[in-house]
């Protein structure tokens, strides 16, 4: 028997009676990491990377009872080893190894090879099956080194300073923010918006080492922030605050940049191909690496891109997902920020 | 062509029209002069012929990268562009080297006549040397047109304020017949060829949508009321003996139109006329549907000549005795017009005629008839108006009659193109027939973004059926449809076509059990034929 299955809830492990990142509440929640389409408010238990804890306290609840494991660590559940393995998604992702009786199942969440200097750098798991996303999951999405994209972004700050345009760069707050503040800190100070300042807060408590940022506060000033860096959730895009702002220019920090229709379309001043997925040649590179038999393909891409495995010769399967959006995750509003920006 | 990617990247990153023309200002500052002559020719839409068909450019790139096709054709499903989804799907340029663009357009244009084989390893090593961004522009000189954004308008102004020469100057230098290969930059934006060129048309006069109560515009005795045609706008031109026809998109389509031709022995030289080309019998206007059997005809059939007649209602007259009369006043160049045309007896050709009203009520009213002579409306043309170049606010306005609607429920959506192209933006909409839906109208513009985006989730959720890109979706979502014209229709199951369909809200007020009947759009049809 298999030790997956899909379900309506989401990814379930029969024998080990609990779901990985489940849609629906569930009683015991093995979470990959702290994005809000990935951990869900209502499970009775949870089960995270020991980063991951205090971010989901402070995002959903402080309520919560999270148990958690170190990278490498591993617990039994009703006869099955759980263990987790960095994904380099996100700081705290994880990718979620089940062992049972010398079946081994790798759940890896969203994930990135690249190191981005702040998430612990993703490791590949030999596996018997692998759940793969495909956010990205086209040839034609191949990243750049992130060094290039970020000396895009700060000859585009440097611009608009020169030109007394306040740079607003649009990146989710959890992850892409901080990635942006470890990458981009030096002479120009960086702005931040409260719900970025407030996971900073928790992350740097957690142990983690980021630059120094400002909170924006109401006393903040329009010539302040036009000579420094504002970092900003998507839900803040069309407000009136940035609209207030001396000489105001967007840039979305987002792998869908990638592509010039996405870019217009989203009607922004700037885009920059920065993705916390991986791309193309990164997924292939994850994949083979596991040497897995089974391929479970979900978010994003799903059929092009379990069909060119197949065609390759690796197993694969589309898992039609109703616990994920379709392949616009990155655009996506985050709930999350949502409420912190109430 | 680094400098020229460079424009591109910044036309392409701002929407806002400032930092467009500053953008094209700073390009026209400091490129190469014989590089700024094709930039100005490309974006006014003046390719260079093509020397590969595009299905040669996918099938050596899906070669040399090794991609199926069926994933090329994804990937370019995602992408909305061939040139782009090139451009990324090649591995990175091994040895960059900075070539100048226009070197790029002439080295194509020797590829003319050569053999694939020459071909390809041209292409192939060119690829070689261009990064990402600099590869689609070479792709698009080979196989697409660039529209990014740039209107004629905002590329003139670019070039005025760089060249501090005549904005009208550069516009009518820039609109017709000149040879990229030949031209230098200072000879194209001075108008060297101008004067020698016979066909030269001007840059038309267009007008904005009147949006205000015409009461705000003054005294009706200062304006000049005609009836708006619902036609192709083009002009006619005579100059050293020859005549030439042209439409509103540039295009001479003196070709297409037999029964104006006459007008070469009528006019004398030196004359350019601004008018509407229409369907016309016995000095009556006829509906679009008609005019359109004969647009974009290589050969005509004699039965389109009687099922169709040309005619050319005249609006304007912006050139006599060779001489540019548009900064004279409407009243004085409607004078000219009428002593030249005027006696034209039994003539396709004819003065559009101005409506005599004392009041705008009476105006108003009079506008309300405007369907059954074919009309769309109203043109408000200020007496001392000017022919400007282009569109400008205050002198001429276009005072149209509200167009037709209908309540129609979505049932197919397909993702968009270009800039939507990951977003179900193209709907098919369906009124009802007895029990059934019939497919009437296929629309693409008139929503929000947010709606869009609301829309695009609903057809997520509710999505029946899936053939190719098309999405059946559950029969719910209630719009309402506005369109120009209706008309009998033989490739439509309906029996009818809509014109100019597009969505006017969505009527969320409404369920798909409250729409429209086939029935109600036959008797429309019956009803304006």
């Amino acid at each position: 028997m298999a030790l997956i299955e899909f379900t309506k809830r989401g990814i379930y492990c029969k024998q080990g009676d609990f779901y990985i990142d489940p849609w629906w509440p569930v009683d015991y929640a093995v979470t990959t990491h702290g994005h809000s389409d990935h951990v869900r408010f209502g499970n009775k238990y949870y089960l995270c990377h020991t980063l991951t804890k205090p971010i989901i306290k402070r995002r959903i609840s402080e309520d919560l009872n999270v148990e958690t494991l170190e990278y490498g660590e591993s617990t039994i559940r009703n006869g099955v080893n759980i263990s987790f393995f960095p994904a380099g998604h996100i700081i705290g992702s994880a990718q979620v190894r089940l062992a049972y009786k010398g079946e081994i199942c790798v759940i890896s969440g969203d994930y990135k090879i690249e190191d981005d200097g702040i998430t612990t750098p993703f490791e590949p798991v030999k596996c018997h099956s692998f759940v793969s996303e495909s956010t990205f999951g086209l040839p034609v999405y191949k990243w750049q080194k992130q060094e290039i994209v970020f000396n895009g972004i700060k000859s585009w700050v440097s611009d608009n300073i020169i030109q007394q345009k306040t740079s607003v760069l649009i990146a989710y707050s959890l992850g892409k923010a901080q990635r942006l503040i470890k990458n981009l800190a030096g002479d120009i100070p960086i702005y931040v918006h409260n719900s970025i300042a407030n996971l900073n807060e928790v992350i740097i408590d957690a142990g983690v080492k980021l630059p120094k940022t400002i909170r924006i506060t109401p006393e903040t000033t329009k010539d302040e922030l036009q000579k420094g860096i504002v970092i900003v959730p998507p839900a803040m895009r069309d407000s009136r605050w940035i609209k207030n702002l001396a000489q105001p220019v967007t840039g979305i920090c987002s792998g869908w940049m990638q592509v010039r229709a996405h870019r217009r379309w989203q009607s922004a001043d700037a885009g920059f191909a920065l993705s916390d997925h991986a791309d193309w040649p990164g997924l292939m590179e994850a994949i083979t690496a596991t040497g897995a038999e089974k391929v479970y393909v979900t978010h994003g891409f799903t059929a092009a891109f379990s069909r060119f495995l197949n065609d390759a010769g690796i197993e694969a399967a589309e898992v039609l997902t109703k616990f994920g959006q379709e392949d616009d995750e990155e655009n996506k509003v985050d709930l999350a920020d949502q409420n912190e920006n109430k | 062509m680094k400098r020229f990617a460079q424009l591109i990247q910044q036309l392409e990153l701002s929407n806002k029209t400032n930092d467009k023309i500053a953008a094209l200002v700073n390009y026209f500052n400091h490129a190469d002069d014989k590089d700024k002559v094709w930039v100005i020719a490309l974006f006014t839409g003046k390719k260079p012929k093509r020397p590969i068909k595009s299905a040669l450019l996918k099938y050596w790139a899906i070669n040399i990268t090794e991609t199926p096709e069926w994933l090329f054709a994804e990937s370019y499903a995602n992408v909305g562009d061939l040139s782009e989804t090139i451009a990324l799907l090649l591995p990175p340029a091994e040895n960059t080297s900075d070539f100048q663009l226009h070197k790029w357009v002439e080295d194509l244009h020797d590829l003319e006549g050569k053999d694939d084989e020459t071909k390809k390893e041209f292409i192939l090593s060119a690829w070689n040397k261009l990064e990402t961004q600099e590869r689609f522009i070479f792709n698009k000189l080979i196989s697409g047109n660039f529209r990014i954004g740039v209107s004629n308008k905002m590329l003139v102004n670019a070039l005025a304020k760089q060249s501090s020469l005549d904005s009208a100057q550069i516009m009518h230098s820039i609109m017709g017949k000149w040879n990229p290969y030949e031209i230098t930059f200072h000879e194209l934006i001075n108008g060297i060829h101008v004067n020698t060129d016979n066909s030269w048309p001007y840059p038309f006069c267009l007008a904005y949508a009147l949006e205000q109560e015409p009461e705000k515009l003054g005294d009706i005795s200062e304006w000049q009321a005609e009836w708006k045609w619902d036609g192709i706008r083009g002009q006619i031109v005579k100059r050293n003996g020859e005549l030439f026809i042209w439409s509103r998109g540039e295009e001479l389509v003196t070709e297409q139109f037999p029964e104006l031709h006459f007008m070469i022995d009528v006019l004398p030289d030196g004359v350019v006329l601004d008018g509407e080309i229409l369907a016309v019998q016995d000095k009556q206007v006829l509906s679009f549907s008609t005019l359109q059997q004969r647009l974009n005809r290589k050969t005509i059939s004699k039965k389109q000549l009687e099922d169709a007649p040309i005619g050319f209602f005249v609006y304007d007259i912006l050139e006599y005795e060779a001489k540019d009369f548009r900064e004279e006043p409407l009243s004085i160049r409607r004078k000219i017009l009428e002593g030249l045309i005027g006696g034209l007896a039994e003539s396709p050709v004819m003065i559009s005629p101005v409506i005599n009203c004392h009041s705008w009520e009476e105006l108003a009213e009079l506008r309300q008839t405007s369907r059954s002579i074919n009309s769309e409306g109203i043109m408000l043309k200020k007496l001392s108006s000017h022919y400007h170049s282009g569109r400008k606010r205050g002198d001429w306005w276009k005072w149209k009659i509200n167009p037709y609607t209908v309540d129609a429920v979505m049932i197919y959506a397909q993702k968009g193109s270009g800039r939507r192209a990951n977003f179900f933006t193209d709907y098919t909409f369906a009124v009802r027939d007895g029990e059934n839906l019939v497919t009437i109208a296929k629309a693409y513009s008139g929503l929000t973004d947010k709606e869009i985006k609301e829309v695009n989730a609903f057809v997520t959720r509710n999505a029946i059926e899936k053939f190719g890109p098309v999405r059946t979706v559950k029969p719910e979502l209630v719009f309402e449809i506005a369109f120009e014209g209706i008309a009998e229709s033989k490739r439509h199951k309906a029996g009818l076509a809509l014109r100019f369909p597009r969505i006017l809200r969505w009527r969320k007020d409404k369920k798909a059990n409250e729409i429209n009947t086939l029935e109600d759009l036959r008797q429309l049809l019956a009803s304006t034929l």
